[in-house]
């Protein structure tokens, strides 16, 4: 019974690990880029729904709405100034640049807002708690389940059953053979780049309200969630949404029972998952698929 | 391959991220000159305690310092006091060497602040090397006056056992005997985790439960499951998390409504910076001790409303202590008419005094704990805020005498003087 209720807990903090991987994989099927900014994006999306309240006092529900928008142009307008330009290069020019950006985006945010956490209350709407059967939970955490899940499978659905994601998907396995078909394949890595990013902030909007908003949120989620992208398997979608919420299930239930190893467990997931499957649990050797 | 370079990425951030959280400027001390005080703040400037330490506590050594010069403008025994900062970012290593830098290098006479009790330990062995005066602000562990304690290090502003007696031991004689408690899992949280389970076995409670936690963590929502369906039910939670990890705790406490299934929140260490990120309203009466706080009255109101003049910000209980440490240090100094350590520890050991900080404190010579009054509050009531930062009232008073463990217990656990 605890148990059941422990493993909820941990559905609910796969949501986070969920979206934020989802972005992470599509990115890095589409571009071949591993986005380290990806977690600063995700504070981003927490002090962006901040700002609005403090500034204007626009609610969570529009913050929900315009701060993954305005967050994916500025993932668009960013591939096209700098990641564009190192795509050509050795990986490992991307890599220290995002890395670099992630730091920089950091360091802004704490040179303006300090290092303590920013208030953020819960939307009146989702306040208090429901009975799901077997126990009562907080509506918000329902909330944010709910809604990761139905954002993952709208994905899906778009990437596996829609023209455009045949494009994405053909462009990501066989960039070649796509152009060739007349295809413009430069065409959507901007967009998938801009929606990546949009998925970050995303997350970020949603643990405004449960989770302390201040400038290193990102940073100590980020390296969680290379490990979940690193188990679902690399440019797999429905991989990185399923290692999200197995992930959370696994850290949840590891600190109730062996608490000393629940920040390891994902690591030694992971290395396991190197050995047996090196592609993954859901990943195939190359290339990207829904 | 691009699995391994994932996994790669995922290692090498665990160390850069963690690298990359400090980073700070450095700023060294002056020239090597002999008829000089300096006076070195080693503290962090840019990590998780630099808004409760931080810069601040420089610029409060640093009014100290002025106001010395101001109130001794004829007989001080030098007008000549340099005032040096550096950041150790919250790491032993770095503390170790920037304290024999401050000491060999640039001739510091004294050292303040140094939050993080490891770090703080290990610029307590340096000043026990070099015979250099050392006062501790920042940090909690009560090692600094027990194993690790030695002649030139003083322990000023407050330990884990003050703020364990003063909540632990309140909270558990008002009824709530059964204790539950959350800890994150580095020297801090298991020092407070043992002197909250202390108080609270000496005040007739019982801790049925103690669990470590992850540091830092952003998801407690096991532990506030786990909670009410311990057997038997605790009265109340204890949370010994700091910084963002405590205000995470406090939002999914309030989440899974646990204070309606009848379990309490009792927080060890709370700043009034954490109370701004979190929202007076969900922390309304809640108890903890502190060793100050800005408007408790009209003298410490006199000197909040300097240093905000100084700083544009409250003062945290920490950059009061450096203010108070750093005048007495000086007064010490002026008494003994030199700069020497050991003249000035002799001016300090058993010294009593009163000042806007420390009230009915005494420079205890057996451990070298400062002890002092300090205060049971709890966090206002939403509408009874008057201004910023108006967020605690006092329940109680803790006299000196009672804040701080007894010498003869600092002996048994270690502390050999001299």
């Amino acid at each position: 019974m605890e148990l059941v209720q422990q493993l909820f807990n941990g559905l609910v903090s796969g949501s986070f690990y969920a979206l934020l991987a989802l972005g992470l994989s599509v990115i890095f099927g589409m571009l071949g880029v591993v986005n380290f900014a990806h977690g600063a994006f995700y504070m981003l999306g927490a002090f962006g729904a901040f700002v609005l309240l403090d500034t204007v006092g626009l609610s969570w529900w529009l913050a929900l709405l315009i701060v993954p928008v305005v967050l994916g142009v500025v993932g668009m307008v960013l591939e096209r100034l700098l990641v564009a330009r190192l795509l050509r290069l050795d990986p490992l020019y991307n890599f220290l640049l995002t890395f670099g950006l992630a730091l920089i985006l950091q360091d802004v945010v704490r040179l303006r807002y300090g290092v303590a956490s920013q208030p953020y209350p819960r939307p009146a709407l989702l306040d208090g708690s429901m009975s799901l059967g077997l126990f009562d939970y907080p509506k918000y955490q329902v909330f944010v389940l709910v809604f990761s899940i139905v954002v993952s499978v709208v994905v899906w659905l778009v990437l596996a059953r829609t023209r455009v994601g045949m494009i994405v998907r053909a462009a990501t396995e066989r960039p070649e053979l796509t152009r060739s078909l007349g295809i413009d394949v430069r065409r959507w890595i901007t967009p998938v780049f801009g929606f990546g990013i949009a998925l970050a902030g995303l997350a970020g909007v949603l643990a405004a309200p449960m989770r302390a908003v201040n400038s290193s949120m990102g940073a100590d989620l980020i390296i969680v969630i290379f490990a979940v992208v690193v188990i679902g398997g690399l440019g797999s979608v429905f991989g990185s949404v399923a290692a999200g919420y197995l992930v959370g299930m696994l850290s949840a239930v590891g600190s109730l029972y062996v608490p000393a190893l629940s920040q390891s467990l994902v690591f030694i997931l992971m290395a396991l998952v190197l050995l047996l499957r090196p592609a993954g649990l859901f990943g195939r050797e190359e290339g990207v698929h829904a | 391959m691009a699995a391994r370079l994932l996994a790669v990425a995922a290692i090498v951030a665990t160390g850069a991220l963690v690298a990359g959280c400090g980073g700070g400027p450095q700023s060294g001390g002056g020239k090597v000159s002999g008829d000089a005080i300096k006076l070195g703040v080693i503290t962090d400037l840019s990590g998780v305690y630099s808004e409760l330490a931080g810069k601040n506590a420089v610029e409060a050594v640093k009014m100290a310092v002025d106001d010395f010069k101001k109130q001794h403008a004829d007989d001080a025994v030098t007008q000549n006091i340099e005032v040096s900062s550096a950041d150790h970012q919250n790491k032993p290593e770095i503390a170790n060497t920037t304290a024999r830098e401050m000491y060999d290098r640039d001739g510091v006479d004294a050292i303040f602040d140094v939050p993080t009790s490891s770090a703080a330990l290990a610029v307590a062995t340096v000043a026990g090397q070099n015979k250099k005066m050392y006062f501790n602000n920042g940090a909690a562990t009560t090692e600094l006056t027990g194993k690790q304690c030695n002649p030139y290090t003083y322990h000023y502003a407050y330990d884990t056992y003050m703020l364990a007696h003063g909540t632990g031991t309140t909270v558990t004689g008002e009824g709530a005997k059964q204790w539950y408690i959350i800890y994150p899992d580095y020297a801090f949280g298991q020092d407070m985790n043992k002197s909250f389970t202390d108080a609270i076995k000496a005040a007739g409670g019982t801790v049925g439960t103690a669990d470590p936690t992850p540091f830092p963590n952003d998801n407690f929502s096991t532990f506030m499951t786990k909670a009410p369906n311990l057997k038997p039910k605790p009265d109340v939670l204890g949370t010994m998390q700091a910084g963002g990890d405590l205000v995470n705790v406090v939002k999914q406490y309030n989440e899974f409504g646990l204070r309606a299934k009848g379990v309490d929140l009792a927080v060890g260490l709370m700043f009034d910076t954490d109370i701004k990120s979190i929202g007076v309203e969900p922390l309304a009466g809640t108890l903890f001790t502190t060793a100050w706080f800005w408007n408790m009255d009209d003298k410490s109101r006199e000197w909040a409303d300097r240093f905000k003049e100084r700083t544009g910000v409250r003062p945290t209980f920490d950059h009061a202590a450096n203010y108070s440490a750093a005048m007495q240090y000086l007064e010490a100094v002026q008494r003994a008419g030199s700069d020497d350590a050991d003249s000035v520890r002799k001016e300090l050991d058993g010294h009593k005094f009163e000042d806007f900080f420390a009230r009915g404190a005494e420079f205890r010579a057996d451990d070298h704990r400062v002890t002092h009054d300090s205060y049971l509050v709890k966090v206002k009531a939403a509408d009874q805020v008057e201004e910023d930062y108006d967020f605690t009232e006092l329940v109680k008073k803790i006299p000196a005498g009672e804040s701080f463990r007894t010498a003869a217990d600092s002996k048994t656990a270690g502390c050999q003087m001299g």
